[in-house]
């Protein structure tokens, strides 16, 4: 067995003096690390929206009812989700989403809180977007939740508005309007006065039987009424959520991003320099000079798949840790880390020796290998609900057959614990590594 | 001494017959070439005679594995790697077991001591054929086996080329090469093989396609014999 520390001494010799390839090797993982820890452990950038508030600041505050409604809170609500500009008039508004300086602009209308105050017609804010359909979706996005969640918030007060006023029409009190207090029987007490003056009137009185109409209609209303409030709490927030997860550890979505981006860089590393270095042994004719009994088939493919895996697997480790400075990660469990980037690497390089086996030259597999790869992350990161049940079952299966989705999921249980389990996801990495290793022999025969 | 024999050897690719029932003999210190037209079958019996190519038919009496020397039409090397690397890797490979001294002997052999440390990618044509057939010659085989060795060399590389495979040839090596250059053939050969769409037409000393043609030019005699034939 001299033949396989030589073949990967000759390899790596080979590595080091193409110092592209390396400096590649080394700067792609480091950018890649870099660039998702940035952008896991930062806040999300807001997008940022032109903002004219039209309302005087005297009229900031709306009267309902008993309730004061500050309206300055919603717009420090809707400020954690853009980045206001704020601008004169409605004009430079405008022309600042125009010229592109923001991408959209938010006009609050000087009548907002009259029509609020009314509580009888629906107060409006004006959105004028830009920009492509991308930064439209983004903004209108934001805008659209958080105005959501102030309608949210409105209702609750107007609900609450409601439940006053149903209060003292059923007990009674005082009603303060214009400057004038005006004291309210209610329904409760108008009831018991009716039942008083029924009982003082004489047993023959035509009036009784007119007057206990009416202290039936009273006794209904209160009791209706009473009712109503509940159902006024359910109209401000008709649904809420409560989730619970059926199935297996959910993983979030940031951890879910680290798994992702450690099987896209270990794919492409192994997948790249398997079929490379195989496709460089046709280029360069030293294929034939090893096979004519020098190399078995067997042991060439399993050395330039070692190789790839191995360096794969280091780049990627490096990847892992250069992330670990940004985002929490457990290293505890760095030896099923470790596992699951073998088994990733491994099968990644049989599908890259394959490619290697089939073509010719190095730029050809670089091409195929490019070709063949970027449509399997696309694929495997489809999720089930966005596209018809034929077709994701197709998706499925096209996943299943080649290595992304195996080596993510066997990483993302690694990582994050997720299901399925490791074990299952690397028993499907081995019988790909099996069927491509099996592939490539055939590709190899002369 | 015999040192390589084939009898009825042929190679089919699917339908296609490459080579059909090829018979001959290739005596120690023997040099043989192979000539014909383009797709004649040259390389693919040469192919044959390495052991890269497993015949579909006939029998092929080699010497104990490492004992045939292989060198390819295209320089088969690694062009990132130096001279002496090379060697020092196809050494190891062959299981020789002082592989220094196999490097030494052949660069010296070569002339290429002076360029050992260079990436044979920086050489020029000539001396990347030379490191192909050092790497061919480096586990001193009885047999050494050539495919259009001299057909990318200049005149005087051509010259140096065949100084240094007739200094094999009287240590004992058996030579085999296909080429083109009915010249060369005539000049270091001592047999010749014809071959023609895979078929054997010939096979004898240069001077006996001559005579069998009543031409005295090699070459004239080779385009007449083919022609006679319908090639």
């Amino acid at each position: 067995m001299t033949a396989l520390p030589a073949l990967l001494g000759k390899d790596l010799r080979i590595l080091r003096r193409s110092p592209v390839l390396v400096a590649l090797l080394i700067v792609y993982p480091v950018a890649i690390a870099v660039l998702i820890g940035l952008a896991l452990s930062s806040s999300p950038a807001r997008p940022r929206v032109a903002f004219l508030n039209e309302i005087p600041p005297s009229q900031a505050t709306i009267q309902l009812g008993s309730q004061q409604i500050d309206t300055t809170r919603y717009e420090r609500e809707l400020f954690q989700a853009i980045q206001p500009v704020p601008v004169g008039s409605v004009a430079a508004a405008i022309a600042d989403v125009r010229d592109g300086s923001t991408i959209a602009a938010l006009i609050i209308p000087p009548q907002l809180p009259e029509q609020l105050a009314s509580a009888a017609q629906t107060a409006y804010v004006q959105v004028i977007y830009n920009g492509n359909a991308i930064n439209q979706a983004l903004v209108q996005s934001a805008i659209e939740s958080k105005l959501a969640q102030a309608n949210a918030l409105l209702a609750t007060q107007l609900s609450h508005v409601a439940d006053s006023y149903i209060d003292l029409l059923l007990s009674g009190g005082e009603l303060h309007f214009l400057g004038a207090t005006y004291d309210v029987l209610g329904l409760e007490r108008a009831r018991t006065a009716l039942a008083a003056i029924e009982g003082s009137l004489p047993r023959a009185s035509p009036l009784r039987q007119r007057i206990a109409a009416v202290e039936n209609f009273a006794q209904i209303a209160v009791s209706h009424l009473g009712g109503s409030k509940k159902v006024i709490g359910a109209v401000a927030a008709p649904i809420a959520v409560r989730q619970r997860v059926v199935s297996g550890a959910r993983t979030p979505l940031n951890d879910y991003a680290v798994a992702v981006a450690v099987a896209v860089s270990l794919m492409f590393v192994c997948i790249l320099l398997a079929s490379g270095m195989l496709a460089l042994e046709r280029e360069e004719n030293t294929l034939g000079r090893l096979r004519r009994g020098l190399v078995s088939a067997g042991l060439l493919l399993s050395e330039k798949g070692i190789l790839a895996a191995v360096l794969g697997v280091a780049v990627s480790f490096a990847m892992l840790c250069g992330i670990g400075l940004f985002v929490p990660l457990g290293w505890g469990r760095a030896g099923f880390w470790l596992l699951a980037m073998a088994g990733g690497g491994l099968a990644f390089a049989a599908l890259g020796v394959a490619i290697g086996a089939l073509v010719h030259e190095v730029r050809a597999a670089s091409l195929l290998a490019l070709l063949v790869s970027l449509p399997l992350v696309f694929l495997a990161l489809v999720p089930s609900a966005s596209v018809s049940a034929g077709l994701y079952d197709v998706i499925r299966v096209i996943s299943a057959v080649f290595p992304f989705k195996a080596a993510l999921e066997a990483l993302d249980a690694a990582i994050n614990q997720s299901q399925p389990s490791l074990g299952i996801a690397l028993a499907h990495l081995a019988a790909l590594i099996a069927g491509f290793g099996a592939l490539s022999r055939i590709a190899l025969r002369p | 001494m015999t040192s390589l024999e084939a009898h009825g050897l042929s190679k089919r690719f699917g339908e296609r017959v490459a080579v059909h029932n090829v018979s001959f003999r290739l005596d120690r210190g023997e040099v043989l070439a192979i000539i014909g037209p383009n797709g004649a079958g040259k390389t693919t019996l040469l192919s044959m005679l390495a052991g890269g190519l497993e015949p579909s038919e006939g029998e092929l009496k080699l010497p104990p594995a490492g004992a045939v020397g292989w060198v390819p039409q295209q320089t088969a090397v690694y062009s990132k790697l130096s001279v002496a690397e090379n060697l020092r890797l196809f050494a190891r490979l062959e299981g020789i077991a002082d592989t220094d001294a196999a490097v030494e002997r052949m660069l010296e052999q070569t002339g290429l001591s002076a360029r050992a440390g260079d990436e044979v990618g920086r050489l020029s044509g000539g001396n990347r054929q030379r490191v192909n057939i050092a790497i061919g010659l480096i586990s001193e085989p009885a047999v050494l086996l050539l495919d259009e060795p001299a057909s990318s060399l200049d005149p005087r590389q051509r010259a140096r080329l065949w100084e240094f495979i007739n200094d094999r040839v009287r240590a004992g090596t058996s030579v085999a090469f296909a080429t083109h250059d009915i010249a060369e053939a005539e000049r270091y050969a001592g047999q010749l093989l014809v071959l023609a769409d895979g078929e054997m037409l010939f096979a004898g000393p240069p001077a006996g396609l001559g005579a069998a043609e009543h031409e005295s030019d090699l070459e004239r005699a080779f385009v007449a014999f083919l022609a006679e034939r319908g090639h």
